[in-house]
C-alpha cells in the first residue's frame, strides 16, 4: 500500500494532519467497531516554506452557525458569483472584491494545492510580544550565576520591541520596575499571602488608570503606555538596565538554617506574574517564564514544607494519599493556569534541581497554556542553557518559532462530530451542532484556545462518525473537516490559517479492506497513546493499561486474520503490523509506568508527549536504536536486548535522552587507547560516528535531551537496558542458548511473550 | 573592672593624680576636703577617728570655727544618731544657736545682713488682702469654689502682725541653717540651705520690702485700711477666685494704690507690690550666688543639692549626682503611722530620675565595672546591686544588703578584708563600693534570648508625600543626612560608630532601600501590602554608613528626585512604625526610628486616623478624649515596639490637625522624642529642625532599657511617669532612653521608716549601649528620714515637686476631667502649705500666708502649671499643641520643667559686654518690661526676642543691622551674624540657653504693640493670662484662702 503511505505523507506535509483512518467508515456503528477512533493529529502551524500568506481577509460562510472559510472543496458558481459552503451547503455571495473571479482567475483559497492557506489580517492594535521572567533566587551561587547569564543572553535574542519584565522570588517576591534610572526599584510582596488580581494591581499601582478610564476617555490613551512602562519595558530601551539588574541579583538573603529548605514562594510569585499581565495586557501574546530551582515551600501553592526531614511527595505517598499539600497546590496552580489561559498568556516552567520541584502540581500551568516545561539538574548545564536558548530559535524565514493566543476552530461536515482534543489547549466551550456528546479528551466544544504554540505543536483531535447505518453515504462521498486557526504571529501580526481536508467514506461492511489499508498505524498509536496518557492523569495506572490492552485485543480481533482459538494462525496485515509493538513499548513507557519515576518526571514526560508531533511521539513511545560497527554502515536495529553486542556501538534516542553505548569489546579497545593509534584510525572514526549523529539530534530537539555516554557495564547503561525489549533476561538466558546479546535483569515480559499472549487472547472465542 | 577609666577620673585624680587609684592615703586626704563629715554622719560607721584627719587639711577653704563646732557635735552625738545630728543639734535653741553658727557662712554672701534677717526664711503673706477682697466683692462677684462663705471669719484673724513680729512668726524648723550641707561641702564656701533661706527675707537690690514679704492684714471692719500702702501696692481683689477671669488684667498692677474706703464700692484698684511676693528669680539668683560655680560633693545622705538653675561641679561621693536623681524632698517623713504626718503633709515623695543625664566635661563620667562572667553582684533576696549601702560584716566574708537587710556571702573573687573601721580595704578602688553612680557590664543572662545584643540601628523613615516634597523638606533631610551620619554616637574608645543605618521612604506605600556596600546603586523595594506590612530585605537594609557611604550618598541624592513628580498626598503611619520595628526585629537589634511625617494618616491601612478634633469638647468631661489615642492600634503597636527595643522618634510637620495624641503615642511609650514644626517653612524653620535632628542623632542613648527602682524597706515605688512603658508594676521599660528623658517615680510608705538607716533608693537601668554592649547603670541615693515635719519641709525641692505635679497631673488628664485635675492640684498645694503652717509655723501667724522656705516659689510655679495650655484648654490653642506639650512634659527632667513652666526672661538692653556672664533674669511679668528695652524669653520650646517700641537705635543696629525699630523684619527667625560685641554676646547667650535644652527653640521676634505680642504675653506667666488663668498674685490669694479654710 505504498500509495497510502505516500498519500499520508503528502497530506502531512501539506496540511500537517494525520488521520488514524484515511478512509472513513460511513456509519456510526461501524466506526465504533473500528476500535481506534477516527481522529487526527493536527499540527496547526506546521512550518511550510512554500506557503506565502495572503494579505486579505478570508471569506466566510454567511450562516451564523457555520462561518466556514471558503476553500477548494466548495462548489463555486463563477457566473453568479456564488459559492456553496461544503459544510452547511449555504449558498453565499462572493464579496465585492471578488468581482473579477472566474475559472481562470481563481483566488488562492480555491486552488486545490491551497487546502492549507494562511491569511494575514488587520485586527486590533498590534502589541509587542511580552516576556516576563519569574526567577527563583533560592539557588546555589553557581546555579544562580548560570541562570543570570542565560537570562542576560536571552535579552539579545528577544525582538527589540518586545516588552520584558522581571519578577524575582525567594522568601518574598519582587516585581522589578525597569524604567528607573540610577536606582533599581522593585515592589515586594510577602510569599505567604495569596492575593487577588485586583489586590495585585492595586498594590502595583496599576489600578488607577482604570479609575481614570471610567472617568473620562481622553485620559486613558496617554496613560496606557505609562503603566506598561513600569514593569514591562521594550527590550531595546532597558537592555542595559536589565542586564545590570540581572547581574546584581543576589541569592535570597534570608537565612536558611540547617535542616531546612529555603522558603520559596513560587505560588505567589506566579500569581503576581499572572495578575500583572492580566491587568496590563490581557489577550496579547505573553510568556511568563518561570525559572525555579526547587519546590515551593511556603504560601499558597506550596508543595512541601521547609523541613528537610520530610521529603517531597513520591508516587508512593500519592497512592497512599499521603501528599499533604498536593491537592491544595494543584488547585492553586490550576486556578492560575486557567486565568492565564483566559488572558491568552502562557507559562513556561524551567525547573532545574536535583530533587523534585513540584512539576506535578504546576504542570497544568504549562499544559493548559501551551507553555514549555523543561526539567534539568541544574541551570549550570548545557541542557538548560541550550534548551532555553532554543526557545528563542528562529525558523527558516527568520521568524520566531512561537505564536500566541491561537483559537482553533474545527468544522466538520454533517456526518462527523467533534469528540474532543488532547494537547496544550483549553476548551473555549463553543457548543455547536458539530460537537459530540461523547467526549474524548477536552471535549464539549468545537473551539480551543492554544495560548502558545510553535510549528511543531500538535493536537490530537477526536471525531465521532454520527451518520446512521441506515442512511448510507453515496459512493464517492467525502467527509470534510476544516481547521481554522487564528493566532498572533511572532511578528505580532494576526493571522488565520485554514486547513480543509476531505476523506472518502467507505462502507465498513463491504469495503473493509479499503479502510484497513488506509489505516495509519503510527498516527493511531500516537492517538491511542494520547488517550491513554490523558486517562492516566486521572485514573489509576493499571486501569489504563487494562483499557489499552483491551483496545489492542479488540483491534486484533477486528482486523487480524486467524482461526478461532488458534494463536498460531494469527496474522495482521501490513498496515497493522507495527501497531502491537508500539503498544508494547507504550505500556513500558514512562508515560504510563510510574515505577522508577518521580511524580515530577512523569508530569514532565507526559507534558511533552501531549504536544509533540507524530515523529517525536513515536520516538517517545518506541525509542530508536542505531548500531555502529565494523560490519557495515550504521543501521537501525531492533530495540531489543539482542541488539546489544560487544562489538557494537549503540545510539539510542528516547527523545528525552540520547544514549551512546559502547559494547564490551569496543569499550575495552577504547580503554586500551587504540583510537589514538594512527593505524587504528578507523576505530577512531567508528567512535566518532555516533557522537556526530547524536550531535545532530541534540542540535535540533527541543527540549534538549539528556546526553548520556556510557559503555557496557556502566551505571548509566541502565537507560538503555530499561528501554530495550528484554528478549533475554536472567530467567531465559540459558534457555535460549548462547545467542549473542545482553541479558536484562528484569521480570518484565518481553515482546515475544506479549505477542504470544495477544495472539492467544485475540483468537480466543471467549473474549 | 575598668581600672583605667577609674584612674583618669577627676575627683580622684584631683587629689592624688600620681597614684592612680584609691589608695587609702589619697582617699583620706581627699576626704579631708570633701568627704570628712560624710564619714562621721553617714551610716553607722564611727567617724570619730576619721574626723581628725580632715581638719588639718580643710583649713584653707572654710572658717575653722564652724568646722570645729561641727565636728564637736559629731563627737557629742556619736555614731548612734548620725543622720539626725544636724537637727538635734540646732533645733532646740533656735535663735541662740543660729547665731553663733551662722556668721561664718553668711559673711560670704550676705555680709552686711543682720543676724535676724538670716533667720527669716519664711515668706509670709498676710491674708488681709484676701479677706478684704472678699469684703469688696464678696457674694457679688463670680462665685468661686474657693470662696467659701465661712471665709469672712478669717477676716478677724489677721490682726496685723506688726513688722517686728516677723522673726517670731518664723517656724523654728526653717530657721535652721542646714549645717551638714554647708559644713560638709564647702566648709563655708557652700552654705547650701541658708542662702535659700535668706532671700525670702533679705531684700535684694530690687526688692524694696524688708525681709519679710508679709502683707499685714487690715483691722477688722469693712473698710480697707490705708496702712496697706506701707506694704506696697496690693492686688486687685477679684482675682481672688482662681481661676476665674478677672477683668482688670495685669496691667493694673502698675498703678499706684489709691487707698481709701472708696475702694469698697468702686472697681478694684488695689495693688499689691509684685516685688513683695516671693520671686522665683530671687530664689534662683540667691542659690546661684551661694552655690554657683562651686563643688558639690554627694557625700551625705539627705543633703539638698543646689537648684537646677545653679551651675556647679558635682562630685559623686557615694550618692548619685542630682543630675541623675532629684527628689521632691530629701528627708522622708518617718511614717504615716506615727502622726499621720506624711498623709497630712501631702508632700509627694518622689524622685525624678534622669539616668542618662549628660554630665559636663569637668565631671567624671560613669565608671564601668566588669566582673566578667559572674556578672554584677546582687543581693540574693531583693536583687539589689552591690553599692555603697551594703554593709560588710564578718571580716568581709559577708555583707548585709542595705535595702532588704538580707545577709549575703561575698563571692570569692570579690572578697576583701575590712579595715579597723569595718570598711573594705578596697572601698575606694571599687566604684560600686564608693560611688553613687556607676555601670556594670551585664552578662548574657541579662540579654535578650541570652545572646549578646547586636549594635543598635537607626532607621530613617521619610514621608515622601506631595507636601513634603513640595516644601523641600525631603531634600533638606536627605542633604543633611549625608553629613549627619558621620556623627553617629560612638563609644569614646571606638573609631567609628557601631550603629547601623537604614532608610525607608513612604507615602501610602513603603519603600525600603538596599544600600549594601557591594551594590553599584541602591535598590528600592516597594511594599504595598500595608495591611500586613513586612520587611522585604534583610541583608543590605541596615548598613554601616562608613562602608556603604557611596551607595547611601547616591540614595540620598536620588530620593528627592525619585519622588519629585509625586502627587500622592495620602499617607500611612502605623505600618511605617511596624515596618521599622519588624526590620529591627529581623536584624535582632534594638534601635531608633526617625520618622519625618507631615499629615494625618488617612490612607487605607491599619492606624488610619480621622480628624476628630472638636473644640466643643473643651471644658467638658469629654475633653480628656482629646488626649487619648484613636482606637487601640497604636497602643498595641507601642507594646510591640517596646518589646522589640524599637524607639520611635517622630518629627511632625503638620499644617493642620494631625492627632498628635494618636501619632505620638508610640513615641511616648518607646522613650522617643516628639518634635513638631507647625506650618514648616523651609527658610524659616530649617535651622530649628536641623538642629533638633542633629542633636537627636548624636544623642547618647541607651537602648532596649529596663529600669528597676529598689528601695529600702518601709517604702516603695508605686507610680512612674515618663516616656516609658510598663508591663507590670515594677519594671519600667523603655525601648530607648536618652540623656534628656527623665522618669519621675512616686514613693509611698508601707511601713515606718527608720531615722537611722534613712531611705535608700537604687535605680538600676539595664540597657544596650551604642556599641551593643549590655550594661546596667546604677544610681544610688540615700535620703534622710525624720519624724519632724519641719525636716521634711526643710529639704523639699520645689523644682522637683513641680516636675512631679506636672507629670502626675498630665497623666491624670487621660482619665479625669481637667477641672478635677486642676482642683486636685490646688487642694494639694493648699494642703501642703496648710500643714506646714499648722505644724511648723508659729501660732501667731495664723492669719498669714506662710510659705516654707523651700516652697516659697511653689505657688507661682503651681500657678504656671495650672494655667499651662495643657490643663487649661482654650479654643485658641490647637489641640495638637496641647497634646504635644503634654507629651514633652511627661518626659522632662527637673531643669526642663522648671524652665518650661517658668520661662527665662533676660533683659538685653543692659548687657554687660565686658563679662561673659548671662545677665540676671527678671520675673515674667509685663511690668518688668520696658519700652526702651529688649528682652529675651525662652521656655525650652519657644524663644522670643521682645523689642520695646522705643528701644535704642544703637541696639537695633547692633542686633539687626537696620537703622530703626520700624525696619526690623519680624518674620526673621534668626539674628544676623554681625561683627559687633553686642550681637556676638547675644549670640553667645542664645547658644548657651539653647545648648542645655533638648528641643531647639525657634526664635520669634516680637515688636511691642504688634500682633505677635499676644503670643508672647502668654509666657509672661506671672501675669493674668489673656486666655484665662490667674495671675500670680491672684493665685496667692486664692491659695491663702484655701489654706485658711483648711485650717479653720
Amino acid at each position: 500500500m505504498a500509495t497510502y503511505l505516500e498519500f499520508i505523507q503528502q497530506n502531512e506535509e501539506r496540511d500537517g494532519v494525520r488521520f488514524s483512518w484515511n478512509v472513513w467508515p460511513s456509519s456510526r456503528l461501524e466506526a465504533t467497531r473500528m476500535v481506534v477512533p477516527l481522529a487526527c493529529l493536527l499540527t496547526p502551524l506546521k512550518e511550510r516554506l512554500d506557503l506565502p500568506p495572503v494579505q486579505y481577509e478570508p471569506v466566510l460562510c454567511s450562516r451564523p452557525t457555520c462561518k466556514a472559510v471558503l476553500n477548494p472543496l466548495c462548489q463555486v458558481d463563477y457566473r453568479a458569483k456564488l459559492w456553496a459552503c461544503n459544510f452547511c451547503f449555504q449558498r453565499n455571495q462572493f464579496p465585492p472584491a471578488y468581482a473579477g473571479i472566474s475559472e481562470v482567475n481563481q483566488p488562492a483559497e480555491l486552488m486545490p494545492q491551497f487546502s492549507t492557506i494562511e491569511y494575514i489580517v488587520q485586527r486590533g492594535p498590534q502589541t509587542p510580544l511580552i516576556f516576563l521572567y519569574v526567577v527563583d533566587t533560592c539557588l546555589e551561587e553557581e546555579d544562580l550565576q548560570a541562570l543570570k547569564e542565560s537570562l542576560q543572553m536571552s535579552l539579545s535574542l528577544l525582538p527589540a520591541d518586545a516588552l520584558v519584565g522581571l519578577i524575582t522570588f525567594g522568601r518574598m517576591i519582587q516585581v522589578h520596575e525597569l524604567s528607573c534610572e540610577g536606582i533599581s526599584k522593585s515592589y515586594v510582596f510577602r510569599g505567604t499571602k495569596d492575593l487577588t488580581a485586583k489586590q495585585i494591581q492595586d498594590m502595583l499601582g496599576l489600578s488607577r488608570p482604570a479609575v481614570q478610564m471610567q472617568q473620562g476617555r481622553p485620559l486613558q490613551t496617554p496613560e496606557q503606555p505609562v503603566i506598561s512602562s513600569r514593569f514591562l519595558q521594550p527590550v531595546h530601551k532597558i537592555d542595559m538596565n536589565l542586564t545590570d539588574l540581572l547581574g546584581e541579583l543576589q541569592r535570597d538573603p534570608w537565612p536558611v538554617t540547617q535542616g531546612k529548605r529555603p522558603l520559596r514562594s513560587t505560588g505567589v510569585a506566579l500569581s503576581i506574574a499572572v495578575g500583572l499581565l492580566e491587568g496590563t495586557f490581557p489577550n496579547t501574546g505573553a510568556r511568563i517564564m518561570l525559572f525555579t530551582g526547587g519546590p515551593p515551600t511556603q504560601g499558597p501553592g506550596m508543595v512541601v514544607g521547609d523541613e528537610l526531614k520530610t521529603p517531597i511527595r513520591s508516587w508512593h505517598d500519592i497512592e497512599k494519599d499521603n501528599a499533604r499539600f498536593m491537592k491544595k497546590a494543584t488547585k492553586h496552580y490550576e486556578t492560575l493556569a486557567n486565568r492565564t489561559a483566559a488572558n491568552g498568556h502562557c507559562i513556561d516552567i524551567y525547573a532545574c534541581a536535583l530533587d523534585q520541584t513540584g512539576l506535578l502540581e504546576m504542570k497544568c500551568c504549562a499544559n493548559l497554556t501551551g507553555g514549555h516545561m523543561v526539567m534539568g539538574d541544574s541551570f549550570n548545564t548545557s541542557l538548560f542553557k541550550q534548551t532555553f536558548q532554543r526557545v528563542f530559535n528562529k525558523g527558516f524565514n527568520g521568524e520566531f518559532r512561537m505564536a500566541f493566543g491561537a483559537h482553533l476552530d474545527v468544522k466538520t461536515s454533517r456526518e462527523l462530530k467533534i469528540a474532543g482534543a488532547i494537547g496544550p489547549c483549553i476548551s473555549l466551550n463553543a457548543k455547536g451542532p458539530c460537537v459530540s456528546e461523547n467526549e474524548l479528551g477536552i471535549g464539549g466544544t468545537s473551539q480551543w484556545k492554544i495560548c502558545s504554540l510553535d510549528p511543531s505543536t500538535t493536537l490530537a483531535i477526536y471525531f465521532e462518525v454520527v451518520n446512521q447505518h441506515n442512511a448510507p453515504i453515496p459512493q464517492g462521498g467525502r467527509g470534510a473537516v476544516q481547521f481554522v486557526t487564528q493566532y498572533q504571529h511572532s511578528t505580532t501580526q494576526k493571522r488565520i490559517r485554514v486547513t480543509t481536508i476531505a476523506r472518502n467514506w467507505a462502507d465498513a461492511q463491504s469495503q473493509l479492506q479499503h479502510i484497513e489499508a488506509a489505516f495509519d498505524q503510527e498516527a493511531a498509536a500516537v492517538l491511542m497513546a494520547r488517550l491513554g496518557v490523558y486517562r492516566a492523569e486521572s485514573e489509576e495506572g493499571p486501569d489504563v493499561l487494562r483499557w489499552l490492552d483491551r483496545q489492542l485485543i479488540r483491534l486484533c480481533q477486528k482486523f487480524g486474520q486467524y482461526n478461532k482459538d488458534d494463536p498460531n494462525s494469527f496474522r495482521l496485515s501490513e498496515s497493522f503490523s507495527l501497531y502491537p509493538q508500539f503498544m508494547f513499548h507504550l505500556r513500558r513507557s514512562p508515560f504510563l509506568q510510574v515505577f522508577n519515576n518521580s511524580p515530577d518526571e512523569s508530569s514532565y514526560y507526559r507534558h511533552h508527549f501531549a504536544r509533540q508531533d507524530l515523529t517525536q511521539s513515536l520516538i517517545m513511545i518506541q525509542p530508536i536504536l542505531y548500531a555502529y560497527s565494523f560490519h557495515g554502515p550504521p543501521e537501525p536495529v531492533l530495540l531489543d536486548s539482542s541488539s546489544i553486542l560487544p562489538d557494537r556501538i549503540l545510539l539510542m534516542d528516547t527523545f528525552f535522552q540520547i544514549v551512546i553505548y559502547l559494547g564490551e569489546t569496543i569499550a575495552q579497545w577504547q580503554k586500551a587507547g587504540y583510537q589514538d593509534m594512527p593505524e587504528y584510525e578507523n576505530f577512531k572514526h567508528l567512535l566518532q560516528a555516533p557522537l556526530d549523529d547524536a550531535q545532530e539530534i541534540l542540535q535540533t530537539r527541543f527540549p534538549m535531551p539528556r546526553y548520556i555516554h556510557t559503555e557496557h557495564g556502566g551505571s548509566q547503561a541502565r537507560f538503555l537496558l530499561s528501554k530495550v525489549n528484554p528478549s533475554q533476561t536472567h530467567n531465559n538466558l540459558y534457555a535460549w542458548g548462547q545467542e549473542s546479546g545482553a541479558p536484562i535483569l528484569t521480570d518484565d515480559v518481553s515482546l515475544q511473550v506479549f505477542m504470544d499472549h495477544l495472539k492467544k487472547l485475540a483468537v480466543s472465542s471467549a473474549a | 573592672m575598668s581600672q583605667q577609666g577609674y584612674v583618669a577620673a577627676p575627683p580622684y585624680s584631683q587629689s592624688q593624680p600620681g597614684i592612680g587609684g584609691f589608695g587609702p592615703p589619697s582617699s583620706s586626704l581627699h576626704y579631708g576636703h570633701y568627704g570628712d563629715p560624710n564619714s562621721s554622719y553617714s551610716a553607722p560607721q564611727p567617724g570619730v577617728s576619721k574626723s581628725t584627719v580632715p581638719f588639718g587639711s580643710s583649713a584653707p577653704v572654710g572658717p575653722p570655727p564652724a568646722g570645729t563646732q561641727f565636728s564637736q557635735t559629731s563627737f557629742q552625738n556619736g555614731p548612734g544618731a548620725p543622720g539626725q545630728q544636724p537637727h538635734r543639734f540646732q533645733g532646740p535653741p533656735p535663735p541662740s544657736n543660729t547665731g553663733p553658727s551662722y556668721p561664718p557662712y553668711s559673711h560670704q554672701s550676705q555680709p552686711a545682713f543682720p543676724n535676724t534677717a538670716s533667720t527669716s526664711s519664711t515668706a509670709q503673706l498676710a491674708d488681709q488682702l484676701s479677706s478684704m477682697q472678699i469684703n469688696n466683692y464678696g457674694p457679688g462677684t463670680i462665685p468661686s469654689p474657693h470662696v467659701s462663705p465661712g471665709h469672712p471669719a478669717s477676716l478677724q484673724g489677721p490682726r496685723l502682725p506688726p513688722p517686728t513680729q516677723q522673726q517670731i512668726s518664723l517656724p523654728p524648723g526653717s530657721q535652721l541653717p542646714p549645717p551638714p550641707a554647708s559644713n560638709v561641702n564647702g566648709l563655708g564656701a557652700q552654705p547650701s540651705l541658708p542662702p535659700m533661706a535668706r532671700p525670702g527675707g533679705i531684700p535684694g537690690p530690687v526688692s524694696p520690702n524688708p525681709n519679710l514679704q508679709q502683707l499685714p492684714g487690715q483691722p477688722p471692719g469693712p473698710g480697707y485700711h490705708p496702712q496697706q500702702a506701707n506694704y506696697g501696692p496690693p492686688m486687685a481683689g477679684s482675682q481672688l477666685s482662681y481661676p476665674g477671669a478677672f477683668p482688670g488684667g495685669p496691667a493694673q498692677l502698675s498703678g499706684a494704690f489709691p487707698g481709701g474706703p472708696a475702694q469698697l464700692s468702686g472697681p478694684p484698684q488695689k495693688k499689691l507690690d509684685p516685688d513683695s511676693i516671693p520671686s522665683p528669680i530671687q530664689v534662683i539668683e540667691n542659690d546661684k550666688a551661694a552655690r554657683g560655680g562651686q563643688i558639690y560633693a554627694t557625700n551625705t545622705r539627705g543633703q539638698v543639692p543646689p537648684l537646677v538653675t545653679t551651675d556647679c561641679v558635682i562630685q559623686d561621693q557615694g550618692h548619685a549626682s542630682p543630675r541623675y536623681i532629684r527628689c521632691t524632698t530629701y528627708c522622708f517623713p518617718c511614717s504615716p503611722a506615727t502622726s499621720d504626718m506624711a498623709r497630712q503633709a501631702r508632700i509627694p515623695l518622689a524622685a525624678v530620675v534622669q539616668p542618662f543625664a549628660t554630665v559636663p566635661p569637668n565631671e567624671t563620667p560613669l565608671y564601668l565595672v566588669n566582673h566578667g562572667e559572674t556578672g554584677p553582684i546582687r543581693c540574693n533576696r531583693c536583687k539589689a546591686y552591690m553599692c555603697p549601702f551594703m554593709q560588710f560584716i564578718e571580716g568581709g566574708r559577708r555583707y548585709q544588703c542595705g535595702f532588704c537587710s538580707c545577709i549575703n556571702d561575698v563571692p570569692q573573687f570579690f572578697f576583701q578584708h575590712l579595715d579597723h573601721m569595718g570598711r573594705r580595704m578596697d572601698q575606694y578602688e571599687r566604684p560600686e563600693l564608693s560611688l553613687g553612680s556607676y555601670e556594670y557590664v551585664a552578662t548574657l543572662d541579662y540579654c535578650r534570648n541570652k545572646k549578646p545584643p547586636n549594635p543598635p540601628a537607626y532607621i530613617f523613615m521619610i514621608d515622601v508625600s506631595y507636601r513634603n516634597i513640595k516644601s523641600g523638606l525631603v531634600k533638606l533631610i536627605c542633604d543633611e543626612l549625608k553629613t549627619l551620619l558621620d556623627k553617629l554616637p560612638r563609644e569614646e574608645q571606638e573609631e567609628s560608630s557601631a550603629i547601623r543605618v537604614g532608610f525607608v521612604t513612604y507615602n501610602k506605600v513603603l519603600h525600603f532601600f538596599n544600600v549594601k556596600s557591594s551594590l553599584a546603586q541602591p535598590q528600592m523595594m516597594v511594599v504595598t501590602d500595608v495591611a500586613e506590612v513586612f520587611v522585604p530585605l534583610l541583608d543590605g537594609f541596615l548598613v554601616d554608613f562608613e562602608e556603604s557611604r557611596s551607595v547611601v550618598t547616591n540614595l540620598l541624592d536620588q530620593i528627592p528626585e525619585l519622588f519629585a513628580d509625586t502627587n500622592e498626598s495620602e499617607t500611612i503611619f502605623a505600618p511605617v512604625i511596624q515596618a521599622g520595628m519588624e526590620a529591627l526585629k529581623a536584624a535582632e537589634c534594638a534601635g531608633k526610628l526617625f520618622i519625618f511625617h507631615s499629615s494625618l494618616p488617612t490612607a487605607e491601612a491599619p492606624g488610619k486616623l480621622r480628624n476628630r478634633d472638636d473644640k466643643k469638647l473643651l471644658g467638658t468631661d469629654k475633653e480628656k478624649t482629646l488626649f487619648q489615642p484613636q482606637g487601640n492600634c497604636y497602643e498595641a503597636l507601642a507594646r510591640d515596639c517596646v518589646a522589640n527595643g524599637c524607639c520611635v522618634n517622630l518629627f511632625l510637620f503638620p499644617n493642620q490637625y494631625v492627632d498628635v495624641a494618636s501619632m505620638g503615642l508610640v513615641t511616648m511609650y518607646t522613650g522617643g522624642t516628639l518634635y513638631k514644626y507647625n506650618n514648616f517653612q523651609l527658610d524659616a524653620d530649617r535651622s530649628q529642625f536641623l538642629r533638633d535632628l542633629r542633636k537627636d542623632v548624636e544623642k547618647r542613648t541607651g537602648f532596649d532599657a529596663t529600669m528597676r527602682v529598689r528601695t529600702s524597706t518601709g517604702f516603695r515605688a508605686t507610680d512612674f511617669f515618663g516616656a516609658m512603658y510598663m508591663n507590670n508594676t515594677t519594671d519600667v521599660e523603655m525601648a530607648a532612653i536618652d540623656c534628656d528623658k527623665a522618669v519621675t517615680v512616686e514613693f509611698k510608705h508601707d511601713d515606718k521608716l527608720n531615722e537611722d538607716t534613712g531611705a535608700l533608693i537604687q535605680c538600676a537601668v539595664l540597657y544596650t549601649s551604642i556599641s551593643g554592649q549590655r550594661r546596667v547603670r546604677i544610681h544610688n541615693i540615700g535620703l534622710n528620714c525624720s519624724s519632724q515635719l519641719a525636716d521634711v519641709y526643710r529639704t523639699c525641692e520645689t523644682d522637683a515637686l513641680i516636675n512631679f505635679f506636672a507629670k502626675s497631673a498630665f497623666k491624670a488628664i487621660l482619665s479625669q476631667p481637667l477641672k478635677a485635675v486642676r482642683d486636685i492640684l490646688m487642694s494639694q498645694t493648699a494642703h501642703m502649705l496648710a500643714c506646714y503652717k499648722k505644724n511648723c509655723a508659729s501660732p501667731a501667724t495664723v492669719s498669714q500666708l506662710i510659705l516654707p522656705d523651700t516652697m516659697k516659689v511653689l505657688p507661682v510655679y503651681m500657678n504656671c502649671l495650672l494655667k499651662s495650655c495643657v490643663l487649661l484648654g482654650r479654643p485658641e490653642t490647637p489641640t495638637d499643641d496641647r497634646v504635644y506639650q503634654r507629651q514633652l512634659v511627661m518626659a522632662m527632667g527637673v531643669a526642663d520643667t522648671q524652665l518650661f513652666f517658668y520661662p527665662l526672661l533676660l533683659p538685653l538692653h543692659s548687657l554687660d559686654l565686658k563679662s561673659d556672664a548671662v545677665p540676671a533674669a527678671i520675673r515674667c511679668a509685663e511690668e518688668r518690661l520696658s519700652e526702651a528695652g529688649a528682652f529675651l524669653l525662652a521656655n525650652g520650646l519657644h524663644m522670643f526676642l521682645w523689642l520695646g517700641a522705643s528701644v535704642s537705635p544703637e541696639l537695633i543696629q547692633g542686633l539687626f543691622n537696620v537703622p530703626s525699630f520700624a525696619h526690623i523684619r519680624a518674620e526673621a527667625t534668626s539674628l544676623p551674624d554681625l561683627d559687633n560685641p553686642f550681637s556676638k554676646k547675644l549670640k553667645r547667650i542664645l547658644e548657651q540657653i539653647q545648648s542645655q535644652k533638648p528641643h531647639t527653640m525657634k526664635l520669634m521676634i516680637v515688636k511691642q504693640q504688634e500682633q505677635p505680642e499676644m503670643i508672647f504675653r502668654q509666657f509672661l506667666v506671672e501675669d493674668k493670662s489673656v486666655y484665662g488663668g490667674a495671675s500670680y498674685v491672684d493665685f496667692l490669694f486664692c491659695i491663702h484662702k484655701e489654706i485658711s479654710q483648711l485650717l479653720s
